[in-house]
C-alpha cells in the first residue's frame, strides 16, 4: 500500500493496539514465570498484527471467537484490560469470575462470545452465532478465530461445508503460524495452504501477510464486504509467527535458533513501526510515547489484577445451571 | 384432549413451542420435508418454513456446535440426534462445550438449548442402534436428560425442556413410538426434575427410566395377581434424579428395586442406589436390587437380545428376591 494511502490516525490506532497486547503479554510471561498466575499460558508474542488488524475491521457489535491463544484478539476487540487480568489471575471480579482463565476467556460486552480449550470446537458455534444473526435479520457478522492446526479437525469440515452452504454471515479467520503445538505445517497437513483447503467449499479466500496490520484490515475488509452483502462466507488465511513456545515454558527444542531468529526478524511491532518512521507518519519519540502508554495501561491492568479478591470458593457451585431465580 | 401416539406428542410439542416463540427452530438430519426419520417433525417445515426447521448434513458435532453458537445469541435450537448412539460424535460438543458454557463464562452465556434423540427397545436394532446411553450424560454437570416413558411424558417434558433455559438431553424410545394415549391438548408442561408415582402399592418400590417403566407396570400388574403390591415410579429425569419422591416412597416400602435398559454396570440405577444407601439406609429391609442390561454390546438376533436386555420377567425376579425372607 502506498504512502500516501496509509491513515496516519488508523495507523498509529492500530501500533497502539499491537503495543498494548505486546506488553500484556510480555507482563503475563513475567508474572507467569513468577507463579502469579495458575495454569498455563499460549501467547501470541509475534502474531500480534493478526488481532489488530482484524479488530479494527470489525464493528463493536460483531461477535468473535477465539481460541486458546486469545489474548490479542479479547483486548483488540476492546475488552476491558483489568478484567481480563484478573481473568488470568483468576481472580472474581475477572470476565468469567475466575471460572474460565487465560484458556477459555469470554468477554460478551465487547462480542467476545469465547475462547475455546478444544482445538477446532470454537468453529461452530461462531457459524451457529452467524446464523442466528441471519435468522434474526441482523446485520453483523460472526467472526471464528483459529490455528493451522485446527483445520484439520473435522469440525473445520463440518463448518465450512454448513457455512457455505447456508450463506452465513461468517469470517473464518486462520491464523496459520506454521505450527500446531510441536509439530510443524509440513507434518500436518496435506496441503500447505488453508486458502486452497477453503476451495474445496466454494468460500472465497484470501491469503495475506500477518505480520501487516495494514494487510490484513484490507484483506478482512474486503472479505466482510461479501459477508455483509450476504454473499456468504470467506476464510482469511493470515501468515505469521509465533516467537514463543507453543506455551509458556516450552523450551522449542524442535525450532533451529535460525528459524527463532527469523520468527523475531519478522516481529510486526518493529517492522510496522519502522514503516510509519519510514514514511514520515512517526517518530521515534512519538512511538516511545505510544509504547509508554501501553505499559502504563498493563501496569495498571496488572496491579489491579493482584489486588483483586479471589473468588468465594461457596460461589464454585454457582452458574452449573441457569437458575431463573438468580439462586446462581 | 385425545388420544395421541407417542411420536405425535412429539410432534404436537414441537409445533406449539415454535408457534409460541419464534425463537424456537429445529436442525437435524432429515427434519425439514422429510418430516424426521421417524415422523416427529412431520408438517413442521411447510408450516414454520426451511429457515426455522432446517436439514443439515451429517455432521452432527457440527449441528450441535451451531446450536450452542445460536443458543447464545437468543435462539432455542432443537436439534435431533438419529440415534442415541449417535451422541458419542457430538460428546464434546455436549460434555466440553454446552454442559460447561455457562459456567465457564461466569455466568455471561445461557444456552436454552435442546438435543432430542431416542433409543430403541428389543427391536433388533444391533449393537450401533439401540444403546441407552444417558450415564454418559448425568455424569456431566450442566446438562439436563430427561427420558420420557410415554406420549404424555412426550409432550410434557419436551415443552418444558424447549422452555428450560439450559442445555436439555430428552431420550425418546422409538418402540414406544407407535403407543397412543389421552393426551392433554394446548399448553400441558411437566417439570423436568419431579419424579411421578405411576401406581401406586405398599410392598415394593419400582423406580423406573425410559421404556422400563412400562415394563414396571406390566409386571407389577403380573404381581398383584399373586399378591404383591408395587408401587411403580417413572423417574423421568435421569439428571436431575428426584430422590425425593423415591425416599418418599420407601417410607412406605420399605423395599427398592430399580429398572433401567441400560448397562446396569455405572448406569443411573447405580447412582440412585448409592444416593438412597447413603441417605435412605435405615429405611431398608432389604438390599437395593438393579435391573439393567447385561454388560455386553447388544446383538442384534432376538433370542441374543432378549438375553441382554431385560424386561418384565426380570423385575418380577427382582422384586421377588428383595421380598425374600
Ligand atoms: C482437540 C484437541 N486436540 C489437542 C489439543 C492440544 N493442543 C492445544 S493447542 C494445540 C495446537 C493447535 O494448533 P493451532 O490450531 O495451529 O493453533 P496455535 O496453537 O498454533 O495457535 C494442540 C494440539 C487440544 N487442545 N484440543
Ligand atoms: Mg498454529
Amino acid at each position: 500500500m502506498p504512502a500516501e494511502e496509509i491513515d496516519r490516525v488508523l495507523a498509529r490506532r492500530l501500533l497502539a493496539t499491537m503495543q498494548l497486547i505486546r506488553a500484556f503479554e510480555e507482563a503475563v510471561r513475567d508474572h507467569f514465570a513468577a507463579r502469579h498466575i495458575p495454569g498455563f499460558i499460549h501467547l501470541s508474542i509475534g502474531q500480534e498484527a493478526v488481532a489488530a488488524g482484524l479488530a479494527s475491521a470489525l464493528e463493536r457489535e460483531d461477535y468473535l471467537y477465539v481460541t486458546h491463544r486469545g489474548h490479542g484478539h479479547v483486548i483488540a476487540k476492546g475488552a476491558d484490560l483489568k478484567r481480563v487480568a484478573a481473568e488470568i489471575f483468576g481472580k472474581a471480579s475477572g470476565y468469567c469470575r475466575g471460572r474460565g482463565g487465560s484458556m477459555h476467556i469470554a468477554a460478551f460486552e465487547v462480542g467476545v462470545l469465547g475462547a475455546n480449550g478444544v482445538v477446532g470446537a470454537g468453529l461452530p458455534h461462531a457459524a451457529g452465532a452467524a446464523w442466528a444473526l441471519q435468522l434474526q435479520g441482523r446485520p453483523q457478522v460472526a467472526v471464528a478465530v483459529f490455528g493451522d492446526g485446527a483445520v484439520n479437525t473435522g469440525l473445520f469440515h463440518e463448518t465450512a461445508n454448513i457455512a457455505s452452504l447456508w450463506r452465513l454471515p461468517l469470517l473464518l479467520l486462520c491464523e496459520n503460524n506454521g505450527y500446531a503445538e510441536f509439530t510443524p505445517l509440513s507434518v500436518h497437513a496435506a496441503v500447505e495452504s488453508v486458502a486452497e483447503r477453503a476451495a474445496a467449499y466454494r468460500l472465497p479466500a484470501w491469503r495475506v501477510d500477518g505480520q501487516d496490520p495494514l494487510a490484513v484490515r484490507a484483506t478482512v475488509r474486503e472479505a466482510l464486504g461479501r459477508v455483509r452483502a450476504g454473499e456468504g462466507p470467506a476464510l482469511v488465511e493470515c501468515l505469521t509467527w509465533r516467537v514463543r513456545g507453543h506455551y509458556e515454558g516450552d523450551p522449542q527444542r524442535y525450532r533451529s535458533s535460525t528459524e527463532l531468529e527469523e520468527a523475531v526478524a519478522h516481529d510486526p511491532l518493529r517492522l510496522f513501526a519502522g514503516r510509519l518512521r519510514r514514511e514520515g507518519l512517526l517518530n521515534e519519540a512519538e512511538e516511545a510515547e505510544l509504547a509508554a502508554q501501553a505499559r502504563q495501561a498493563v501496569a495498571e491492568a496488572i496491579a489491579y489484577a493482584q489486588e483483586a479478591a479471589l473468588p468465594d470458593p461457596a460461589s464454585a457451585l454457582e452458574d452449573v445451571l441457569y437458575q431463573p431465580s438468580g439462586a446462581g | 384432549m385425545a388420544e395421541k401416539r407417542y411420536v405425535r406428542a412429539v410432534n404436537e410439542a414441537l409445533c406449539e413451542e415454535m408457534e409460541r416463540d419464534p425463537a424456537v427452530c429445529l436442525l437435524g438430519v432429515d427434519v425439514g420435508a422429510p418430516g424426521g426419520p421417524f415422523g416427529a417433525t412431520r408438517g413442521l417445515q411447510e408450516r414454520f418454513g426451511p429457515q426455522r426447521v432446517r436439514d443439515t448434513p451429517i455432521s452432527e458435532a457440527a449441528v450441535v456446535g451451531l446450536a450452542i453458537g445460536a443458543a447464545t445469541l437468543g435462539l432455542r435450537p432443537v436439534v435431533e440426534i438419529m440415534f442415541m448412539d449417535f451422541l458419542a460424535l457430538v460428546m464434546d460438543q455436549l460434555v466440553n462445550q454446552a454442559a460447561k458454557m455457562r459456567y465457564m463464562t461466569g455466568g455471561q452465556a445461557k444456552l436454552p438449548l435442546v438435543v432430542r434423540t431416542q433409543t430403541g427397545y428389543r427391536d433388533s436394532a444391533g449393537p450401533q442402534h439401540a444403546q441407552s446411553l444417558e450415564a454418559w450424560l448425568t455424569h456431566v454437570p450442566g446438562l439436563k436428560v430427561v427420558m420420557p416413558s410415554g406420549p404424555c411424558e412426550a409432550k410434557g417434558l419436551l415443552k418444558a425442556a424447549i422452555r428450560d433455559d439450559n442445555p436439555v438431553i430428552v431420550v425418546e424410545n422409538r418402540t414406544l413410538y407407535a403407543l397412543a394415549e389421552e393426551v392433554p391438548d394446548g399448553d400441558y408442561v411437566l417439570p423436568l426434575e419431579r419424579a411421578a408415582i405411576k401406581r401406586e402399592g405398599r410392598d415394593v418400590t419400582i423406580a423406573s427410566l425410559g421404556v422400563m417403566v412400562r415394563e414396571a407396570l406390566a409386571a407389577a400388574e403380573t404381581l398383584a395377581e399373586r399378591g404383591i403390591s408395587c408401587e411403580v415410579i417413572d423417574l423421568r429425569s435421569a439428571n436431575p434424579l428426584d430422590l425425593q419422591t423415591v425416599r418418599a416412597s420407601l417410607e412406605k416400602t420399605n423395599r427398592l428395586v430399580i429398572a433401567h435398559s441400560a448397562t446396569r454396570c455405572g448406569g443411573v440405577g447405580a447412582e440412585l442406589a448409592a444416593a438412597l444407601g447413603e441417605e435412605a439406609f435405615y429405611m431398608l429391609d432389604a438390599p437395593i436390587t438393579r435391573v439393567g442390561a447385561a454388560f455386553a454390546p447388544i446383538p442384534f438376533s432376538p433370542p441374543l437380545e432378549r438375553a441382554i436386555v431385560p424386561d418384565r420377567t426380570a423385575i418380577i425376579a427382582a422384586v421377588e428376591q428383595v421380598l425374600a425372607p
